[in-house]
């Protein structure tokens, strides 16, 4: 299994190149992706990415543009999460090789980029999982997870002890339009907009500051 | 690639000009272009004197403000899909205005130089640029029109609807009472008094022949010129003039001006050698005006059984609709319209009475409750009533409340012949729970003052809202006292009373969205009353039974008067009271338009200012109940 070392991809070694220098401390200065995977299931090991859906979000802008999602040809499927993001194996949209949107996604995650996502350890796994099998390393990226600043973002009384929340409740709580629920570049805009607000309650003064305040993190790298 | 992300982007812009004049393919390409930008409350876009930005902006959720050089006044609020800082980039000039965002708002930035080939190619696009540039007002909602929120956007469609005058054929009472030629002056006058009617036709052999009028009596009685004893015949102007039936209201104007008098005799064929069908006063043409109130008071004053009441109600709603369309302040138009309502329902009452076969043993008030009670309603509606009446000894309460049951099922029975339909909660003076004594009634309170319980705290709601319409002062004034006395031995209710009020959250959340009906048969409608009216209704009450103020029922004077009691919150209670206003100057408005109580609007027919003049009243309405939490500590009871 896997590829020997010098046959890395050319993606990769400029992914990992681009990781010298310092990441910016100002928040505003920050090139965070936010973004989210569908997946077959929630195992790590059996199941695929269907689907990735990503945005560069830097001093509370989104380029439309810089935003993508992508469809990934899979053999493993599951019946049973076809009913939450209704995406078929074989369905209609353009599929791509699964190399091939890992490509578009490290093109995106190059230069320090900081992965904000909604219970981020799960979508970082699913991507060093495939990493991995394409014979790459683990992302090199640091990350946010949603679902813990949330957590942080609440009066002290009012939060979880497992610090659970789904995508829904934050959309509730912020009213974001669910229109685009469970497709994963809209469910990467709905955590970005939940994210800005997030940073609005939780006003960090730095990068540092706000990487500590997701306790959890360190926990999710290790999933 | 898909890309949700600029689809919704278009999807949104598609809606406003000038996007909306753009082809899909062109939208989509520009879509793509389009910068998602997130602002915090009160953090800047641009200020005065920067240079342009390559971009302008659409705001998508939350709002701007544009303000003048030194920060001093706003000139202008972008809301959702408002174009702002276009200009400079157009004119190649720096910013002359400040723009800040007034709450969190997300915008779209549009890169001008995407933006640029589509003007120049698209004249309706172009068009729209010189316009809005032009009257400096793309935005309506500027400072001028502020007093008058949820103004007149409906308007011209309604205007029409009144049918010209010169069309409208006049509505003549066909009761004609008449007399012959020997009936003496005396009985005339008195069968003119009872009937109340001012003229008095004199007929012969079942032709007109001559008319007498109050101006008659005046002229040759009160003189002296004839005896009261004199017979019809020698004061009776004759030949009468006499008009066919199918007379508009202008042509019977003429009449009257052109022989200068004040009643027209309607005959079969028009000529005085048929019968006479009806009798046409000044006054019923005023009528037909339907243009002023005093006019319908005395109207409805003089009517003799509920059916006649009803066209009269008509007219009351025409008034309405006049005013509205005027502009006319609220406050005033609700208190005639409530004067005129109110005077239609004691017209019932008195009705009623005289339908009775003996009149009532004890004192009694008919009281108004809800909306009515407030003088809120505009509409015709549910009625909500109750009889109160005085205390007897026990031995005699089966009887004397049997009496007051049968005359309440009378006047809930006229109320539903003029319009009002039947409470379906049958919270009517005619259910024995709402036909009591004092006491029953003092009983009954001060069980849901004690015990309250989420029924109790919505029946309290409605009824102490109550307003007499008719009968005793002093013994409504009694059962208030009463209520203001045990609310304040059990200041817990206010608090089970606040929370009732809290039960409906204000009507949006962050970005203002509108909380629309989840289900039912007005999914994905607002309802207006529950959302936004209810609580700044039920929020007024507790306030002002707090303060033990009785004899207050309207809510927006309810609010002034807690503005003029706390200076602290003055500006708060002032913008409750002006929203309440305006709210219900909306529904009313919604009502009209769409002849129902207007309490469900579909969102999709309001126009943009339609839904800011709405929404800005929300803001209100979460700072009301934010007050009303902390005031009356409701979490100790949830």
């Amino acid at each position: 299994m896997g590829v020997k070392k010098e046959h890395l991809p050319e993606f990769w070694k400029n992914y990992e190149a681009s990781f010298k220098e310092e990441i910016p401390q100002n928040i505003a200065d920050v090139s965070f992706v936010v973004l989210d995977t569908e997946t077959t299931g929630f195992s790590l090991k059996k199941d695929r990415m269907l689907s990735i859906g990503a945005l560069r979000l830097q001093n509370s802008s989104i380029l439309a543009k810089d935003a993508f999602e992508v469809f990934l040809e899979q053999t493993t499927f599951d019946e049973k999460t076809v009913e939450i993001h209704g995406i078929l194996k074989k369905g209609k949209v353009k599929r791509i090789q699964e190399l091939e949107g890992l490509k578009i996604l490290l093109k995106l995650l190059e230069n320090n980029a900081v992965i904000v996502a909604h219970h981020v350890g799960f979508d970082i796994g699913m991507i060093n999982e495939a990493l991995i099998r394409h014979g790459m390393s683990k992302l090199l990226n640091k990350s946010l997870d949603t679902a813990v600043l949330f957590n942080r973002s609440l009066p002290r009384v009012k939060r979880k002890t497992d610090g659970h929340y789904s995508l829904d409740v934050l959309c509730e709580e912020f009213n974001i339009s669910k229109t685009d629920r469970h497709t994963a570049l809209g469910d990467a805009y709905i955590t970005a907009i939940a994210f800005l607000r997030i940073l609005d309650k939780l006003k960090p003064v730095s990068l540092e500051k706000l990487l500590k305040k997701d306790r959890f993190w360190e926990f999710w790298k290790t999933f | 690639m898909k890309n949700t992300i600029s689809e919704r982007i278009a999807d949104f812009l598609k809606t406003f000009p000038p996007f909306s004049n753009l082809m899909k393919k062109q939208l989509d390409t520009l879509s793509e272009e389009v910068t998602i930008i997130y602002k915090e409350k009160n953090s800047f876009v641009f200020n005065v004197g920067e240079s342009a930005h390559h971009q302008f902006y659409v705001v998508h959720k939350g709002a701007i403000a544009l303000w003048d050089k030194e920060e001093k006044t706003v000139l202008d609020i972008c809301d959702e899909g408002d174009i702002f800082g276009l200009r400079p980039l157009m004119a190649h000039e720096n910013y002359r205005l400040t723009a800040k965002s007034e709450e969190e708002t997300i915008l779209y930035a549009i890169p001008i130089e995407k933006f640029r080939p589509y003007i120049k190619e698209n004249r309706r696009v172009a068009d729209f640029l010189v316009e809005s540039f032009a009257s400096n007002t793309r935005n309506p909602y500027d400072k001028t029109n502020r007093g008058q929120l949820l103004g007149d956007a409906l308007q011209s469609n309604s205007k029409n609807n009144t049918p010209l005058l010169d069309l409208q054929l006049v509505d003549f009472s066909g009761n004609i009472v008449s007399a012959t030629e020997q009936t003496s002056v005396k009985s005339i006058a008195e069968k003119m008094t009872s009937k109340g009617i001012g003229a008095m036709l004199i007929e012969k052999e079942g032709l007109p022949i001559g008319i007498i009028t109050d101006k008659d009596l005046r002229n040759k009685i009160a003189t002296g010129e004839h005896s009261i004893s004199a017979k019809a015949k020698s004061i009776m102007s004759s030949p009468v003039i006499t008009y066919p039936t199918k007379l508009t209201i202008t042509q019977a104007q003429m009449a009257m001006m052109k022989s200068n008098i004040s009643h027209l005799v309607l005959t079969e064929d028009g000529t005085v050698h048929s019968k006479a069908v009806g009798i046409l006063s000044k006054h019923d043409i005023m009528l037909s005006l339907g243009n002023n109130p005093a006019v319908l008071v005395k109207a409805i004053k003089r009517t003799n059984k509920a059916e006649e009441i009803k066209p009269l109600r008509n007219g009351v709603m025409n008034l309405l609709r006049g005013y509205l369309e005027q502009n006319i302040p609220l406050t005033l138009t609700s208190k005639i319209i409530s004067e005129l309502n109110d005077a239609c329902i004691k017209r019932v009452v008195e009705l009623s009475l005289e339908q009775m076969d003996s009149g009532p043993p004890v004192k009694f008030a008919w009281l108004a409750m809800g909306s009515q009670g407030r003088s809120e309603q505009l509409l015709h509606t549910d009625q909500d009533n109750a009889l109160l009446f005085e205390d007897v000894p026990d031995s005699k309460f089966d009887k004397t409340r049997d009496y007051f049951l049968k005359l309440a099922r009378f006047i809930t029975v006229g109320l539903n012949t003029i319009g009002y339909e039947y409470c379906p909660a049958d919270m009517m003076g005619s259910n024995p729970k709402w036909c009591n004594s004092l006491s029953g009634f003092k009983k009954m309170t001060s069980k849901w003052i004690t015990n309250p319980g989420p029924d109790e705290v919505l029946l309290s709601s409605i009824f102490f809202d109550y307003n007499r319409v008719y009968g005793d002062k002093k013994l409504v004034s009694k059962l208030s006292h009463y209520i203001f006395d045990t609310v304040e031995q059990y200041p817990i209710f206010l608090t089970h009373l606040a929370s009732g009020a809290l039960m409906n959250p204000s009507p949006s959340g962050f970005f203002r969205e509108f909380l629309v009906e989840q289900d039912g048969v007005h999914k994905d409608f607002f309802d207006l009353k529950l959302r936004a009216l209810m609580p700044l209704v039920d929020a007024a009450r507790v306030l002002i039974l707090s303060r033990n103020i009785p004899d207050i029922s309207n809510t927006w004077e309810r609010y002034e008067k807690m503005a003029e009691l706390e200076s602290n919150n003055k500006e708060l209670f002032l913008a409750c009271s002006y929203a309440t206003k305006a709210l219900l100057r909306f529904r009313t408005k919604q009502g009209l338009a769409n002849n129902d109580s207007g309490r469900y609007i579909n969102l999709e027919q309001l126009n943009k200012e339609e839904k800011m003049k709405l929404k800005r009243t929300f803001k209100t309405i979460k700072q009301i109940q934010e007050v009303l939490n902390v005031r009356f500590m409701v979490s100790r009871i949830r």
